[in-house]
């Protein structure tokens, strides 16, 4: 038996108040434990990796690890003294040191250098996949939202968008594998990355079009058809403008799944090693027909394919932490592009 | 193309020799000369009928929005359409410069709508340059979220104006007119979203004759505005009338009173009664008209 009420609005304890505190607390725990997956992640990779890529002495950042290729790591004893180097500053520390040409070292592979032709692979496959999705995804996105008429094709076509949506990313690789690498002749080549790669983003990039297209107050299209626009002069000049920021934040989110998806260029576009940078090719056409070294791939192959040990950890976390930065990079600078758009036609 | 401009005849302080370049377009014959091949503004005498609505049904899918209208709306008058809700009096509006063709499921089932004796749905009409003769101003304001100069400049550009100096003149005599100059004459870089409803609404009503279209339609222009906006909107109306041919929808029936010669009364669809202003407010022919203006019913 609860105390009598002091007064008429004595608060008193009771069921729906208890549910109350009780629900409040379940929601406030699962929002709680989703932010500290998403710390253990990134803690995890920034705590290990960045020993990888800062140093304690000037400038603080580890460039090599920025500008140069990948190379096998020698660890080896001379003198007394243990020390890890790079391919080539162990064969110029041998040519120096005449006595450690023989010096017994272990060596591991992708452990040292760097991974600067990972860093423009991936940019490279963002870049080009992102602007080929766009061009594609934005104009199927007028068609389907400013032209078409609603009916069983109109049906069809958005469900088989709906299902591309659905398709696992690696039967993208399979499929970008078989038609672009192989059928059309390209071998494993950025543009068949781009397309693959296109094509996956695809369905995000049109849903969210569509989105901010419907979001364009119909008032702008009937201002402008009745001063006399056409169809066209409309949607240029006074639809996709305004809808332009709403379609960056989205590919925004496609920017971080091209960039992070593995599966699709193991096949077509990405190669474990390779010596030569991309621009570095005899015709200009050469360019779209060469295979690059990408983060996420590098990723999985110093992870899986060579055998693990300490020093292959550094490089992982390492490239997992350059990889966040290039991604958050780019998407950054398409936040800052959407929000001068934005402040630019403010409705 | 040129863009003909009584405006110019009515400001004395602009360039004469450009008035004198101002030539009266020419009259259209209906048979002769299709809507699209006219340049800019015939001036249609005072009085003239200029629209001419006979036996019009539209539908909307399956349902029938206006029966069998009849109307002859008069040039350089003030045309009012009043009506309660769902009458169709917004749905003709939209008729006349084809803006339902918007929306699917449309069509006009029977009748013609003639302006300058030309069958504006014909199939050879172009709903483009219809447009450009036929303005219109909404019911919510809809400038775009450009600057106020690029707003009124849209129109003009879509015609190919280019001359800076000419855009210059055109936006002026258009704020001018539109009586929003002073309010915006050292910020017209800034965005027409960031003016007030009125000022908006002025801008579109600028927008609107920039392009020296011969009828203006307006549907509902001060429904979203505040008395004080109104009565600007309204005395705007009264400058207007004379250079354009005006018609405007309204659920207020002290403001088609004060702005319009001409006022039809719509009920269910159908025209009940056509009138001079002041024979549909003081003598109503018809008792449903009666009841309506008296506020007894709608």
């Amino acid at each position: 038996m609860s105390a009598p009420a002091a007064h008429l609005f004595q608060s008193q304890p009771n069921a729906a108040r208890r549910s109350e505190r009780a629900t409040f607390w379940l929601f406030r725990a699962a929002t709680y434990l989703v932010l500290a997956c998403g710390l253990g992640v990134f803690g995890t990779i920034f705590f290990k990796g960045a020993g990888t890529v800062f140093k304690a002495e000037a400038p603080f950042i580890n460039t090599t690890f920025f500008t140069d290729a990948p190379e096998s790591l020698y660890v080896f004893e001379f003198e007394g003294k243990k020390y890890e180097m790079g391919d080539r500053e162990f064969r110029a520390f041998k040519k120096k040191h005449p006595a450690a040409a023989t010096v017994k070292s272990e060596s591991y592979v992708y452990s040292a250098g760097g991974i600067f032709p990972c860093i423009v692979g991936t940019v490279l496959l963002v870049v080009g996949s992102m602007t080929i999705a766009l061009v594609l995804g934005v104009c199927a996105a007028i068609y389907l939202n400013e032209y078409a008429r609603d009916g069983l094709f109109i049906r069809f076509v958005r469900l088989a968008i709906l299902n591309l949506a659905g398709v696992p990313s690696i039967v993208f690789g399979l499929f970008g594998f078989g038609m672009f690498v192989i059928y059309f002749g390209w071998n494993v080549s950025l543009i068949a990355g781009w397309f693959t790669l296109a094509f996956m983003v695809l369905p995000v990039v049109i849903t969210a079009s569509e989105e901010s297209l419907k979001a364009v107050p119909k008032g702008f299209r009937e201002g402008s058809l009745a001063l006399g626009a056409t169809k066209w002069q409309t949607i240029r000049q006074n639809v996709v403008p305004y809808a332009l920021p709403g379609i960056l934040t989205s590919s925004i989110l496609g920017i971080a799944r091209v960039a992070g998806e593995t599966a699709p260029i193991m096949f077509t576009a990405a190669y474990v090693v390779r010596d030569k940078l991309p621009w570095d090719v005899d015709k200009a056409g050469d360019f779209f027909f060469q295979g690059v070294m990408a983060l996420p791939y590098h990723i999985y192959v110093v992870s899986s394919k060579i055998p693990q040990n300490d020093y292959t950890e550094r490089v992982q976390y390492g490239t997992a932490f350059v990889f966040l930065l290039v991604v958050a990079f780019i998407a950054a600078s398409s936040i800052i592009l959407r929000n001068k758009l934005r402040s630019r036609y403010k409705w | 193309m040129v863009i003909a401009d009584p405006m110019l005849m009515d400001t004395p302080s602009s360039a004469p020799a450009k008035s004198s370049a101002y030539k009266p377009a020419v009259r259209l014959s209906p048979a002769s000369v299709p809507l699209a091949a006219a340049p800019g503004a015939a001036a249609a005498p005072i009085g003239e009928t200029l629209v001419d609505i006979s036996h019009l049904d539209f539908f909307y899918n399956t349902s029938q929005a206006l029966h069998d209208i009849n109307l002859k709306i008069e040039a350089k008058n003030v045309t009012a359409f009043i009506g309660p809700s769902g009458c169709g009096k917004s749905t003709l509006l939209r008729c006349l410069n084809r803006m339902n063709d918007l929306i699917d499921g449309t069509r006009v089932a029977r009748g013609t709508i003639k302006i300058h004796g030309v069958d504006i749905y014909q199939p050879d009409v172009d709903v483009i340059e219809l447009r450009k003769r036929v303005g219109m101003v909404f019911q919510k304001s809809n400038p775009f979220p450009k600057s106020i100069y690029e707003n009124i400049t849209f129109g003009l550009r879509l015609q190919g104006m280019n001359d800076p100096a000419k855009l210059d003149e055109i936006v002026e005599k258009s704020l001018r007119g539109a009586a929003l100059w002073d309010e915006v004459k050292d910020r017209l870089g800034a965005s027409g979203m960031g003016l007030s409803g009125g000022q908006q609404q002025r801008l579109c009503i600028a927008r609107a004759i920039a392009v020296e279209p011969e009828v203006i339609l307006m549907d509902e222009p001060c429904s979203a505005l505040d008395p004080v906006a109104t009565a600007k909107v309204e005395e705007l109306i009264q400058e207007l009338r004379s250079r354009f041919t005006i018609i405007i929808v309204t659920h207020n029936m002290q403001q088609a009173a004060r702005c319009s010669d001409k006022t039809a009364f719509f009920y269910l669809g159908k025209l009940i009664e056509f009138a001079d202003t002041r024979d549909i407010f003081t003598k109503p022919a018809n008792a449903q008209t009666e009841a309506y203006v008296s506020g007894r019913f709608g």
